[in-house]
């Protein structure tokens, strides 16, 4: 058996695959996410991704919806500092995610929850390699506290 | 052919897709010029295209490209011809005919979908290098864009984001086209596009103006024996270290050595291989940034452990942002050492290896090395010679093309013109401003057939779907092998015609090849669909296609939402079938579950007024505003002086036989006489207000007040020569600035034969208050100093100096001058020379000599100081008036230092000169031409057409408190005073008004307002909501057994 097919045999016994949300940019992170499938840098398939034009366009709100409705882990992704396609949308999504980060750690939703990550539209590898850890920290983690009763 | 009564054709064409082809073809393309851009690799894009990161910014240069591509693949009026080169051209300016030889890309370019199945099945691709003494029947292929550290297949797509995005079959290598065994390709190709039949096609074309963008070649280390000639393993040049470091590189980003793969510890760079030396006399201009940015990018991969030596003669930081980055390099820890001669040679065993050279005061040192890298200088591209002789120019004694001192883009032919590393080497921006430059020049030349052959694309009229249920209909594409070779399509149809408003759902082999695309036509009207989502690829791509094909059908191109199947799904999951089949549904449901929401959105029409503002009317300003008079429209050239001129006024000569007074009067003759142009002189601007398309200036002359309404703004204010405070400038009558001392030369008949001038570089300059290089003071200087030679030949001319920044041509000018004998002396920044004054006025300099180890004394008769040439104090307040930001160091700062060099983030508002940094005349000039095109572009329209997905504010909800203005980069919201009358009582408040023709849409403004005031249409919260919400909602898991398929929903 292939090393792939081992994995995914041990998914299928320990049954929980994690649900996890990531907002991406058009330009960059989205684009990193791309280069990851062409350059077939391979990932759990646990992520979705919600594509905006900016990160400076993910509200705080959208945070929480993602999780209330159930997302075990967000990721807000965006250009690296000074590469945002509509010149400093990132460094507001910085600026929001600081006193986003303290509010959803005092509602007692663990850190690795919800991840910053900047990622270019070149880096296919290291957007597998997020997803890959990501998804592992939160396999030990477990579902989210906030998890709507009755969803595996 | 359609042509204007003088046989004028509007239309150009561009030789070479690199980033200045691309450039000065969208700046055409964008005027109404048709554009044929012929290119001789399979895809456009250009050294630019290799580079993991740009200069000083460490920008992915990938990121900032790709949407270019994109533009370019996508723009009507732009046939992009690859694999082409010119074979004559006859004719006049304003009418050629250009004989092009295209040669076989044996894949039909209308079927291939770029899915590259066919690359995989190549068996070149597969093929290993012989083990010693033996030879492989097969040859693996070095892959030319990772510079030969990887193989490729015979048939190939150059690198991901290739334009055309199409396969192609290298014929050297291809075992059908040189056996006729194989023919896998053709076998796995779904779309039937391989064609072995294909031949070379000749064929014409007409146009006005021709535009040549060649680019550059790098310098062969195969003729260095010094530097092992390409032998030694783990000496690489500079362009193999960026693909060494970049993510799309032979090693995934990783920084290794080739011989082993293993990381080094120390990496040496030597500068100047195969420039500044015997043969080449003229600098590179972008090696030493280039090689500060790949030492910076490695030491971020291998953090502070890696050592690396940068060996440099002169660090040539002469452009925005440059020395400050030079500087942040020391910081970090990359050490530059000022050294000479050095040569290599290889251990053969550790295949490290050792350099030898010659440092700063004259000592042998050797130093051992895991990886070198060298920085090759630029060289005219090899095709040099045949270009000159098709097109008939003319080329320097380094077969770049020759243009002149204030004619940066005329080559010598009359409507042909040049930008680019083509006429002298140069860096990224540079390259893009002579684009866009030359661009101009074809604008000016064909302004009366501006139009003439462009086309609109005409649709039918927009059904009205007001009212309706969503009926949307979901297209799940196969890619070949791509998608469904993973997932189970048939079932993820099955599965999204159970979703609620989903009226239709079918599979395609190829959703985006011309058959599916009808048949998405046919049954948006078979089922009155009035929302489509497409199952595929990514949207970056293909969104724009699948857009224009919803709207061919008769429905608003924004009900249309994709899901990304395949990069983020089949091949991201390859090897996991139920999974991949899962999330693929998963995907499918949350593109329904958006597209439900999605609402009809129209671009708007904003009318544009026609004129133009420029303001200043020094050089810069006035070549603007004659380049912008010349397509036809109408300029007020604003400047605060009496006299037109500037700062040029105090020039009398240039390096070289050019004469800048001539040319300046010429200048302010034609301008001044240009029908076209209205002067306003002693006139300053009181208020700026509006934007793209409609600002409106009052501007104030002795009082008279005047106003006029302009479709564009250009800022060329200049800058000033810094007076400084050192060296007794003003104290002693001996001690001047550069510009007062070649007043002095050039107008003193009196000025008696010194016997002595010393010149003093980078005063008050490259240090704390002002870190940048003023990159025009070391030319200057040795101007200066030849021109004492010329008329004093027994004159001891001494010129102190940190680095001699003479780039690019200029470095032959610094040659002749030490040949003439004037002495060129480093000092230490630590150990400033110092001035001094005897009791009877008399100037002494004293300066510490590092090659000679000892202090020199030099008894002068003048000091000359190279002082730095600083911004306007008054940009502060301009700025301000036109919301433009300045940088650190109080100049304009453009809106990206590469690919927008002379825009402001703000739409229709543009910079060049010496306000943007300083420059010489010939860049000024070409800067000016620069945003004559960019200018042209907007006023050759009569409407600017808004983006459609842009941020609304809700009225009743906006509490008017401006967070949205401070947002926004590009000043679209504005608060507007309005009336509001609740129930009975009536008062004037602020609300928030986001103007469509600014607003590009990226919902920061959404984000950020606290009333929740504002939507980002086609990304609304609501949107965001519910494809949230619509998260693997029903599929719970998917097995897949012995091929039967089963869903628990």
């Amino acid at each position: 058996m292939s090393a792939e097919a081992v994995a995914a045999t041990a998914a299928k016994t320990n049954g929980w695959e994690p649900k996890i949300v990531a907002f991406c940019c058009n330009w960059c992170s989205y684009g990193g996410a791309d280069s990851a499938g062409m350059g077939r840098f391979q990932q759990p398939a646990s992520a979705r991704i919600i594509r905006v034009m900016c990160s400076g366009r993910i509200d705080p709100l959208h945070v929480f919806n993602a999780f209330l409705e159930g997302a075990d882990a967000v990721l807000v992704t965006g250009c690296h500092i000074g590469d945002c396609h509509y010149v400093n949308g990132n460094d507001k999504t910085k600026i929001k995610y600081k006193y986003l980060e303290n509010v959803v750690h005092e509602l007692g939703i663990e850190k690795e929850r919800l991840q910053l990550n900047w990622i270019s539209a070149s880096e296919g590898e290291k957007f597998a390699n997020f997803i890959r850890d990501v998804t592992e920290q939160i396999k030990k983690l477990g579902p989210s506290p906030l998890k709507p009763e009755g969803v595996a | 052919m359609e042509s204007n009564k003088n046989n004028k054709i509007g239309a150009a064409v561009v030789l070479g897709g690199g980033i200045a082809g691309m450039q000065a073809s969208l700046d055409l393309a964008s005027s109404g010029i048709k554009v044929y851009l012929v290119e001789t690799k399979p895809s456009i894009g250009g050294v630019m295209a290799q580079l993991d990161k740009t200069f000083p910014t460490n920008d992915c240069a990938m990121c900032t490209m790709a949407p270019r591509l994109v533009e370019i693949s996508r723009h009507k009026n732009i046939d992009l011809i690859s694999l082409a080169e010119v074979e004559s051209v006859k004719g006049e300016a304003g009418n050629f005919t250009v004989t092009v030889k295209k040669r076989p890309r044996y894949v039909n370019e209308d079927k291939c979908t770029g899915c590259g199945s066919c690359l995989a099945v190549c068996p070149v691709g597969k093929a290993k290098a012989a083990a010693d003494g033996k030879e492989n029947k097969i040859k693996p292929i070095p892959d030319e864009y990772n510079e030969g550290l990887s193989t490729r297949p015979a048939v190939s797509i150059p690198f991901p984001q290739a334009i055309p995005n199409k396969a192609f079959i290298d014929s050297r290598y291809c075992l059908y086209l040189n056996s006729g065994k194989c023919g896998n390709c053709k076998k796995a190709c779904k779309a039937d596009a391989i064609d072995f039949e294909q031949k070379e096609k000749i064929f014409e074309l007409n146009a006005g103006a021709i535009i040549a963008t060649p680019g550059y070649e790098l310098f062969d280390i195969g003729s260095k024996p010094e530097y092992g000639q390409g032998k030694f393993e783990n000496v690489v040049t500079a362009i193999k270290f960026e693909r060494i470091l970049s993510a799309s590189g032979p090693y995934q980003g990783k920084v290794l050595r080739p011989s082993d793969k293993k990381v080094p510890k120390n990496i040496g760079f030597i500068q100047c291989v195969g420039s500044r030396d015997h043969e080449r006399d003229y600098c590179s201009a972008v090696c030493c940034m280039y090689a500060t940015k790949e030492a910076l990018i490695a030491k971020e991969h291998l953090g502070d452990q890696l050592e690396i030596d940068i060996l440099y003669m002169d660090i040539r930081a002469y452009g925005k942002g440059f020395e400050e980055y030079y500087q942040r390099a020391q910081k970090l820890g990359v050490n530059y050492i000022r050294s000479r001669v050095p040569s290599i040679e290889e251990d053969p065993k550790t295949k490290n290896l050792i350099i030898n050279y010659l440092s700063d005061n004259d000592k042998k040192v050797s130093k051992e090395y895991d990886m070198i890298v060298l920085s090759t200088g630029l060289l005219a591209p090899k095709s040099a010679k045949q270009i000159s002789g098709t097109l008939g120019i003319s080329l320097n004694e380094y077969n770049f093309c020759n243009t002149g001192s204030f004619s940066p883009v005329n080559s010598s032919r009359d409507g042909i013109f040049v930008a680019g590393p083509f006429t002298e080497p140069k860096d990224v921006p540079e390259t893009v401003t002579q684009a866009s430059g030359a661009a101009a020049k074809a604008l000016s030349l064909l302004s009366d057939v501006r139009g003439t052959l462009v086309k609109e694309k005409e649709y039918p009229p927009e059904k009205d779907i007001t009212g309706q249920d969503a009926r949307i209909g979901v297209f799940i594409c196969h890619c070949g092998k791509n998608i469904g070779g993973v997932a189970n399509v048939p079932e993820i149809v099955k599965y999204a015609s159970t979703l609620p408003s989903v009226v239709h759902a079918e599979d395609n082999l190829y959703m985006c090849s011309s058959d599916a695309i009808d048949k998405i036509k046919q049954k948006i009207e078979e089922h009155h669909l009035n929302r489509v989502v497409v199952a595929s690829c990514t949207p970056r791509t293909h969104e724009p296609l699948f857009k224009n094909t919803i709207r061919e059908a008769g429905l608003n191109e924004y009900l249309f939402e994709m899901a990304n199947i395949r990069e983020h799904c089949t091949w991201a999951h390859m090897h996991e079938p139920e999974a991949a089949t899962k999330k693929a549904m998963g995907l499918v449901q949350m593109a329904v579950a958006k597209s439900r929401l999605l609402e009809p959105l129209y671009r708007q029409f904003v009318p544009i007024n026609q004129d133009c503002l420029v303001i200043g009317g020094g050089i810069a300003g006035m070549v603007a505003a004659m380049e912008v008079a010349n397509q036809g429209f109408l300029v007020h050239l604003v400047e605060k002086e009496e006299k037109l001129g500037g700062g040029a006024r105090k020039l009398h000569y240039l390096l070289g036989n050019d004469k800048p007074q001539e040319y300046l009067n010429d200048l302010i003759k034609s301008v001044s006489s240009h029908e076209k142009i209205m002067v306003h002189t002693g006139a300053n601007i009181e208020s700026f207000s509006g934007s793209i398309g409609k600002f409106k200036t009052i501007i104030n002359s002795a009082g008279t007040k005047q106003e006029f309404e302009h479709g564009a703004t250009i800022v060329a204010t200049g800058a000033i020569e810094h007076k400084p405070s050192e060296y007794m400038y003003g104290k002693n009558k001996k001690v001047m600035t550069q510009l007062e001392f070649e007043e002095k030369l050039s107008t003193d008949a009196q000025l008696k034969p010194p016997e002595c001038v010393v010149m003093i570089q980078c005063v008050e300059s490259r240090n704390d208050e002002r870190p940048y290089c003023s990159r025009i003071c070391c030319g200057t200087a040795v101007k200066n100093a030849l021109k004492i030679k010329e008329k004093f030949p027994d004159t001891g001319v001494y010129v102190l100096y940190r680095d001699m920044r003479t780039f690019g041509f200029m470095e032959s000018y610094y040659t002749k001058a030490r040949q003439k004998g004037i002495v060129f002396a480093i000092y230490n920044n630590e150990k400033k020379p110092e001035l001094i004054e005897s009791n009877n006025g008399n100037l002494t300099v004293k300066y510490f000599d590092s090659t000679l180890q000892e202090n020199i004394e030099i008894d002068s008769d003048y000091v000359v100081l190279s002082t730095p040439v600083t911004p306007r104090p008054e940009n502060k307040e301009l700025a301000s008036m036109l919301k433009v930001p300045l940088d650190q160091n109080k100049f304009f700062l453009e809106a990206h230092i590469k690919l927008k060099p002379v825009d402001f983030a703000t739409d229709g508002i543009f910079l060049c000169g010496i306000a943007h940094y300083p420059k010489s005349i010939k860049d000024s000039i070409a800067q000016a031409g620069a945003v004559a095109a960019r200018a042209g572009a907007i006023l050759s329209k009569k409407f600017i057409e808004t983006e459609g997905a842009i941020s609304v504010v809700n009225e009743a909800k906006c509490i008017g408190c401006g967070t949205c203005v401070t947002v926004c980069p590009y000043n679209a919201p504005a608060l507007e005073e309005v009336t509001v009358t609740v129930e009975e009582v009536t008062y004037k408040t602020k609300k928030s008004k986001i103007n469509p023709a600014a607003c590009k849409g990226c919902g920061s403004c959404a984000a950020a307002c606290p009333a929740g005031a504002i939507t980002a249409s086609h990304f609304s919260s609501k949107e965001i909501r519910e494809v949230i919400d619509a998260f693997d909602r029903g599929v719970r898991s998917v097995s897949i057994e012995k091929g039967v398929v089963e869903v628990t929903v």
